[in-house]
């Protein structure tokens, strides 16, 4: 990685950009483009700014949308081939680089596939290639451009005449703007795309080759470590740069606020450094009591939005023959990345690059030039993959950390965080507290829903302008996003089911208009947003997870109370063909077995089994998905252990079945730890939980359940999301699962063997 | 600083640094290996195994000083992309990877282990595994990667 700027553009294909600096100032555009993208210096209207054709053929592609493992670089690599009628060895796809590649903002929230598969960006950009190539083909050899055909970078006349990509235009700029209307490939027409194609990172992941950011090694780097607080809130009193004198190889202790670093020759004596320096600190601010917090979170000042409001909800809950209501409790959980972030970063005085792990590169780049008061066309940052992510762990913050270190010493430096620094810092997936009320028809119709959640938040993604959202920039002196409370106003426009707070089963009216998956009309959502004393951030399906299980167990407990099939219930109450294709789909797959839940004539001692269903449809629109969990449950010891997951998913036209395939097994498992053991602990001052002994997380020698995955493909619809779908849906699954195994309703994840021990004795007593 | 001569994947190499440095730093800085990487730090997690005369190692916590001349193999001293060794083969064929970074440890321990005891059963592979993390959770293909090489081993 430590090639040129020149070499690398030479190396790729063609010099498309004038990387003057000169060039690139003036004034950058601030309007918000799709998923909150800035205008950046490679305009994403041009086609040269997506793609490139070599003399040899070679098609260089340029996405801002990255692979951490999700498997997009092949997928998009399937993409340009496909669309460009050339095999998928001749595509060479550069990822996240904001000196080539286009500014898409974050690779993130299950955007990348609508974002660059449907109708703009990347794909329309290969589609219009491919349109003009066949023009320019027309014009050589004479012929009509609809009696061409194009195939292996070749395009082909009925006389038998053929040009080569190459030959038309390679080494050259299309000079042409993306066509919107420029026509993709039909679903029949695909050769590559919707082809299970190996993820094509395999054989150099296999084999120990493949660089990930934590191998970047730049000529002269030195190594650098943080040193962060003991405590939440902690503020520096005084640093004995003294202290670690002693210490060999230590270049500089680095203070800036209650920022705290050290850089040293090596690695391990930067690691040394960073546990010897003496640092006095100021105390913490405290931290609420772990036990009473759901309670005090519902008491907290918050920001409310109102999401549907039929204005009934009070009346008709009186009104009911049954009223069933339930409090969901999910817990702060960690990213957990099993390695922890990485970062070089090398600071000139002229220019600064930055080799960073983060799923946003321009974003970080908005923030690293903030950081250094350098000007943002002066700094490039160039993505290289880290541990999985997940959302938001470690790597932007160390991304922060290198910058400031470098900066600061004036020579490339690489920091490593500590497991400690990763786990303790990283912006955690919300806490949340869920209310449900739903009044039941004597004909076992559901006539009226009243949610409302309060989910803690505090700072996220820093996006362009706020690096205090992460432990880094609070450090270093700009503060955090926080909760300005105020009250909700009215529902207005269309219904926007971002973070499913809105269950499924509701009609999602807004002025007459309803754009929920369900039939309930008498429905009301309130949501607050409440301070919360870590930092947050978006982890895997953030706030959608921890909805889901609130709204999917309810309905269980809907079922339950009026003793229908949870499966029959739910298709009750929808109306979304797509959430309903998926149900039915999972239902049928699983062999379900049509009765109401709990299970009859369980055993009292030793070991039942049961089994459960949820389903979403992700952020309204987003990609579908149905799970149906099968477990046994220890009654002795409490411990639950999943034997069979059966999965429907519908994403729209599939890119590549394997890596959906990857995607949702490796999400079910996830949900799974998630579900029965994840959960971040504190004490009064501190988080406690700080590594793999005091954070609970699945290991491979775990026993593994079957997996069974139903891929609905329908065609006619636009692709969407499908790396969140799948793991939404398991904690609520499970949940329903055990309540089939023993009729025991868990309402607080994660399901440990205590709690379910303890549930187990209280019905006893 | 201290001259330490290591043998690693077939060379010997000769590096100079403090003989409390833990092994993966110098496999990693030193020797510019990508295979074992840090992911705790503390023996927890996996990311960082190496084989010490073919018996699965955290080089996270095994400082310099106690390493000696025992051969030690890394990812990369298995096998290549041509030809990967059969185990790595059985990972690509099954596409038992998301991030890959745990890798180090899911593979090496698990050739360790079938390597001396080539019919194992699931439950002992399971208990190899008992420590090695991976946090995208892609243990369905990974156990389906083992078995397939257990097979072969089998024969």
């Amino acid at each position: 990685m430590s090639v040129s700027r020149r070499e690398f553009l030479e190396s790729s294909g063609v010099l498309l950009v004038s990387f003057s600096v000169a060039a690139l100032a003036g004034p950058l555009a601030v309007a918000q483009g799709p998923f909150e993208t800035h205008a950046s210096h490679i305009d994403p209207a041009k086609l040269d700014s997506w793609l490139a054709v070599s003399a040899d053929g070679t098609v260089t592609a340029y996405t801002g949308k990255c692979d951490f493992g999700q498997g997009m670089f092949t997928a998009q690599t399937q993409l340009v081939a496909e669309e460009l009628c050339v095999p998928l060895e001749r595509v060479k796809l550069i990822q996240c680089d904001t000196s080539v590649a286009p500014d898409q903002g974050t690779t993130s929230g299950s955007q990348s596939t609508p974002v660059n598969f449907n109708s703009a960006n990347l794909a329309q950009a290969a589609a219009t290639a491919r349109e003009a190539l066949i023009a320019l083909a027309a014009k050589r050899l004479g012929e009509p451009d609809n009696q061409l055909t194009a195939a292996g970078g070749l395009i082909t006349g009925k006389t038998g005449r053929r040009v080569s990509y190459g030959e038309l235009i390679g080494g050259q700029r299309f000079n042409l703007p993306l066509n919107p209307s420029a026509k993709r490939r039909s679903l029949a027409q695909w050769t590559v795309l919707g082809k299970p194609v190996p993820s094509l990172d395999r054989p150099a992941l296999m084999t120990g080759q493949f660089e990930f950011v934590h191998n970047v090694r730049v000529s002269g780097m030195f190594h650098g470590r943080v040193v962060r607080p003991p405590e939440v809130g902690a503020t520096v009193a005084s640093v004995d740069e003294n202290s670690v004198r002693q210490v060999p190889g230590v270049v500089k202790v680095v203070v800036r606020k209650d920022f705290v670093g050290v850089v040293a020759e090596k690695q391990y004596q930067a690691v040394q450094a960073a546990n010897q320096l003496k640092i006095k600190w100021n105390p913490g601010i405290g931290l609420p009591a772990q036990k009473t917090f759901y309670d005090n979170l519902l008491k907290q000042p918050s920001r409310d939005v109102l999401m549907v409001d039929s204005k009934d909800v009070e009346q008709k809950l009186t009104a009911a023959g049954t009223v069933v209501r339930a409090t969901y409790i999910y817990p702060y959980q960690l990213h957990g990345s099993l390695g922890a972030s990485c970062a070089v970063a090398d600071v000139r005085p002229s220019q600064t690059t930055v080799w960073s792990a983060t799923q946003s590169v321009y974003p970080t780049r908005s923030i690293v030039a903030k950081l250094l008061g350098a000007p943002l066309e002066s700094v490039r940052v160039i993505y290289v993959r880290g541990s999985g992510c997940y959302g938001l762990n470690g790597a932007d913050a160390v991304s922060f950390d290198a910058a400031l270190l470098s900066h600061a010493v004036g020579r490339p430096v690489r920091v490593q965080l500590s497991r400690q620094d990763e786990m303790a810092w990283e912006n955690f997936g919300s806490a949340c507290a869920i209310e449900q009320r739903a009044g039941i028809a004597h004909n076992g119709e559901i006539v009226v829903w009243d949610c409302e959640s309060w989910v803690a938040v505090r700072g996220g993604r820093p996006g362009y302008e706020r690096p205090g959202n992460l432990i880094t920039g609070l450090l270093a002196g700009y503060t955090p996003e926080t909760v300005t409370p105020h009250a909700a106003a009215e529902p207005a426009g269309e219904l926007r089911n971002n973070a499913n707070a809105v269950p499924s089963y509701l009609a999602g009216c807004i002025g007459g208009k309803c754009g929920g998956g369900g039939s309930v009309r008498s429905e009301r959502v309130l949501t607050h947003a409440v301070a919360s004393p870590f930092f947050t951030g978006p982890l895997r399906s953030p706030v959608r997870i921890q909805n889901t299980f609130a709204h999917e167990c309810f309905m269980d407990e809907i079922a339950a109370q009026v003793g229908a099939d949870p499966v029959a219930l739910r298709l009750r109450h929808l109306r979304d063909p797509r959430i309903i294709g998926v149900v039915k789909a999972a239902a049928e797959a699983a062999k379900w077995e049509k009765r109401a839940s709990p299970r009859p004539n369980q055993a009292r001692s030793g070991t039942v089994s049961g089994r459960g269903i949820a389903c979403v449809a992700y952020e309204g629109h987003n990609g579908y998905a149905a799970l149906v969990a099968e477990v046994t449950v220890d009654l002795a010891s409490g411990r639950v252990q999943p034997r069979r997951f059966t999965a429907a998913v519908d994403c729209g036209p599939i890119s590549n079945p394997d890596g959906l395939r990857n995607q949702i097994e490796g999400g079910i498992l996830q949900g799974t730890s998630r579900a029965l053991l994840e959960e971040v602990t504190w004490d009064d001052k501190r988080v406690t939980s700080v590594d793999w002994e005091t954070y609970d997380s699945f290991y491979v020698g775990m026993e593994v359940p079957s997996v069974e995955i139903v891929l609905l493909n329908p065609t006619g619809v636009p692709a969407t999301g499908a790396g969140e779908t799948a793991i939404t849906v398991v904690p609520a699954a499970i949940g329903n699962a055990i309540f089939g195994a023993t009729g025991i309703r868990l309402r607080q994840v994660p399901f440990t063997a205590e709690r379910v021990k303890a549930a187990l004795q209280e019905r006893r007593t | 600083m201290s001259k330490i001569s290591l043998r690693v994947n077939g060379r010997v190499y000769t590096v100079d640094v403090d003989p409390a440095t833990p092994l993966l730093y110098v496999l990693a800085d030193e020797l510019g290996l990508r295979g074992p990487k840090f992911g705790c730090g503390m023996a927890q997690c996996g990311a960082c195994t190496v084989l010490v005369q073919g018996q699965p190692m955290r080089s996270c916590v095994m400082p310099m000083s106690a390493v000696g001349q025992d051969e030690i193999t890394t990812l990369e001293g298995l096998g290549t992309p041509g030809p990967p060794h059969p185990i790595q083969q059985a990972f690509i064929e099954e596409g038992a990877a998301q991030c890959g970074f745990c890798l180090s440890g899911v593979i090496l321990t698990a050739k360790a282990l079938l390597d001396e005891k080539p019919q194992a059963s699931d439950q002992e592979i399971r208990e190899a595994l008992g420590g090695v993390l991976c946090r995208c959770f892609t243990h369905v293909r990974m156990l389906r990667a083992i078995r397939k090489y257990a097979g072969t081993r089998k024969v």
